[in-house]
């Protein structure tokens, strides 16, 4: 796995560009436009199960969702980071994107050192330290483990469909 | 203890007594707001959408304005599918392309009423707290799921209370002090919380709120909310919005706040924020003589008729300088219309302005007015990112319609404070909504 280190205030203009916003919507079309004007290389060349650690507000400016759906389907294990927007970290939890914000655990990263995510048992390991992570407040987490929030909310329609059939 | 408006508004929407900040509760937003980007989010739930419908069909308000008339076969293609999802389901707040950007059309239409919750797959919903509503941003999966159930959920946010004191000077606008705000509250400084703005906010127009609040989520905020006044009302009843009792919702004067910040208004200058981030704030003064290659004046932020008019002010009767272009971005047929009727749209287009029909294009570099690598741009808007306006190789410097259009005479960045006349200031401080 890789670790992508990027800096403060990453926001979503470099991450997805607003030229494509109207016109790339799914995961192939999004993809090739991951973090072009952030990190022209980042797009050719990640691997599921790489990671991005970056610093504070991680994902400011638009509300456009490409990035966090982008992330999700290039396999991406998660984001760590100081902080993130406010909207970015609503995107992330909707697609079931993994976010860690932990200040310590990007302070403690180190060029070289892995990083693994345990977002079941709430652990994130950097190096040879391991550090909790925050639990998420069970609605949050029921949406990101649903896989999503789309997916969340075709299973709440149809076991209230099937409730009605059955009244 | 007393509450703040974010608690008021959030228990009574939920349904419950009281909140704590912090506490996660759901909602039914009275509007969800979608633009050009309702073509991908219905494209997510199509099947769900035959088979369940759309849970509250008047929460929806769609309005054509990202790209706006269609750019290519594939936003004239996206529009298509907006306008029969429209017919499909026979929405009535349907707004197509030239009505204007998305934030104007909502607040004059009445859309974003004082006290209720207005949830938008756009950031800068925020605008509408300029009249008292709770408006945020949210991403289009949310949207989707809003479609079909009419729900969402929102986390009690703590709050910053930002303390207005004194009133402008002459020469400097709205924006300056948002600016100048956000450069001391910091991009991420009130992430994840709400903003209320208090203290002499009479001294500030309705346009001028409409800035101040559009720019919330520039500093991270959830809301950026002003408390009703005479002048939301009056401004309201033009808008067919019609009288309530959540109008009435305001913070009780012993809430409980994350921080309080004192601002003061008359120590506020012309300023501009250095291109790449809208928090590095600096005095117009300290980069006057940059040479520019394009202004836009216009926007979600400052596209309103105050704001062209006080560009025109400066304008009238002089002609821009033959280095730079001047696009002017109304902000809503209504303004375009009324800019019109007074003779400001006239009076840019003879000093040289091109003037685009009410959208959001350039701004986000998605249409029209984009720049070429190594080109330096002062805009009116909102954001600076590199490759915002088309190209990572380009320069955005934000500034407000009066910064603009004396950059826009001179060529170079300057402070309106070198070549405005005190009439047009006269007639700016007298203008507008004040």
């Amino acid at each position: 796995m890789k670790v992508w280190r990027y800096g403060d205030n990453v926001n979503t203009d470099q991450l997805f560009p607003g030229k494509h916003t109207y016109t790339c919507s799914t995961s192939e079309e999004i993809l090739p436009h991951l973090l072009e004007d952030l990190d022209p290389s980042f797009a050719s060349s990640v691997k599921p199960g790489d990671v991005i650690v970056a610093g504070k507000n991680f994902g400011c400016g638009s509300s456009r969702e490409q990035p966090a759906l982008g992330l999700k389907a290039a396999g991406l294990a998660g984001i760590v980071a100081e902080s993130f927007a406010r909207i970015f970290y609503r995107a992330a939890i909707n697609q079931g994107l993994v976010l860690v914000e932990l200040p310590e655990a990007v302070a403690a990263w180190r060029e070289s050192d892995e990083i693994t995510i345990e977002p079941a048992a709430g652990v994130i390991h950097v190096g040879d330290r391991s550090f909790q992570v925050p639990p998420l407040p069970e609605m949050l987490l029921s949406i990101r483990d649903a896989g999503g929030l789309l997916p969340a909310v075709r299973a709440r329609l149809e076991i209230e469909r099937r409730t009605e059939n059955h009244d | 203890m007393g509450l703040t408006f974010a608690q008021k508004v959030l228990a009574r929407s939920a349904g419950l007594s009281s909140v704590e900040i912090g506490q996660i509760v759901t909602v039914h937003p009275r509007h969800l707001l979608t633009h050009d980007n309702t073509a991908a989010i219905i494209g997510k739930i199509g099947e769900e959408l035959e088979q369940y419908g759309i849970a509250d069909p008047d929460q929806p308000v769609i309005v054509l304005d990202h790209i706006s008339p269609a750019r290519d076969t594939a936003s004239a293609e996206a529009h298509r599918r907006v306008r029969e999802f429209i017919a499909r389901f026979d929405l009535r707040h349907f707004f197509d392309i030239g009505e204007g950007i998305c934030h104007q059309v909502m607040l004059e239409r009445g859309l974003a009423p004082p006290g209720e919750i207005v949830v938008g797959s756009d950031s800068h919903t925020c605008t509408y707290g300029a009249v008292g509503a709770f408006a945020t941003g949210i991403d289009r999966t949310e949207a989707a799921a809003l479609l079909l159930t009419g729900e969402t959920w929102l986390k009690v946010p703590p709050t910053i209370k930002v303390l207005l004191s004194g009133s402008l000077p002459a020469w400097v606008t709205a924006k300056d002090l948002v600016l100048k705000l956000i450069g001391l509250i910091g991009a991420d400084g009130a992430s994840y919380q709400a903003v209320e703005y208090h203290g002499d906010i009479d001294k500030l127009g309705i346009d001028e709120r409409i800035t101040i609040s559009n720019m919330g989520v520039e500093m991270g905020a959830k809301i950026a909310v002003f408390p009703v006044d005479d002048l939301t009302l009056d401004f309201l009843k033009k808008t067919g919005c019609s009288r309530t009792e959540s109008q009435l919702i305001w913070a009780d004067s012993d809430a409980t706040y994350e921080r309080v910040v004192d601002f003061g208004l008359d120590e506020v200058e012309p300023v501009v924020a250095l291109p790449g981030a809208v928090d590095d704030v600096v005095c117009a003064g300290r980069v006057s003589g940059t040479k520019v290659d394009q202004v836009l004046i216009g926007t979600c932020t400052n596209g309103r008729l105050s704001d062209l008019q006080a560009a025109a002010d400066i304008l009238k009767g002089r002609h821009i300088a033959d280095t730079v272009r001047l696009l002017v971005l109304p902000s809503s047929r209504g303004v375009f219309e009324a800019a019109i009727a007074d003779g400001t749209i006239s009076d840019l287009s003879i000093a040289g302005a091109v003037i685009l029909p009410p959208g959001c294009g350039p701004c986000l570099g998605a249409h029209m007015g984009v720049l070429a690598p190594g080109e330096v741009c002062l805009s009116t808007a909102n954001r600076n990112f590199k490759g915002r306006m088309g190209t990572p190789e380009a320069q955005i410097y934000l500034g407000s319609p009066l910064t603009a259009a004396t950059t826009a005479l001179t060529g170079v960045i300057t402070d309106p404070r070198e070549v405005v006349e005190p009439a047009a200031m006269d007639r700016l401080r007298s203008g507008g909504e004040r």
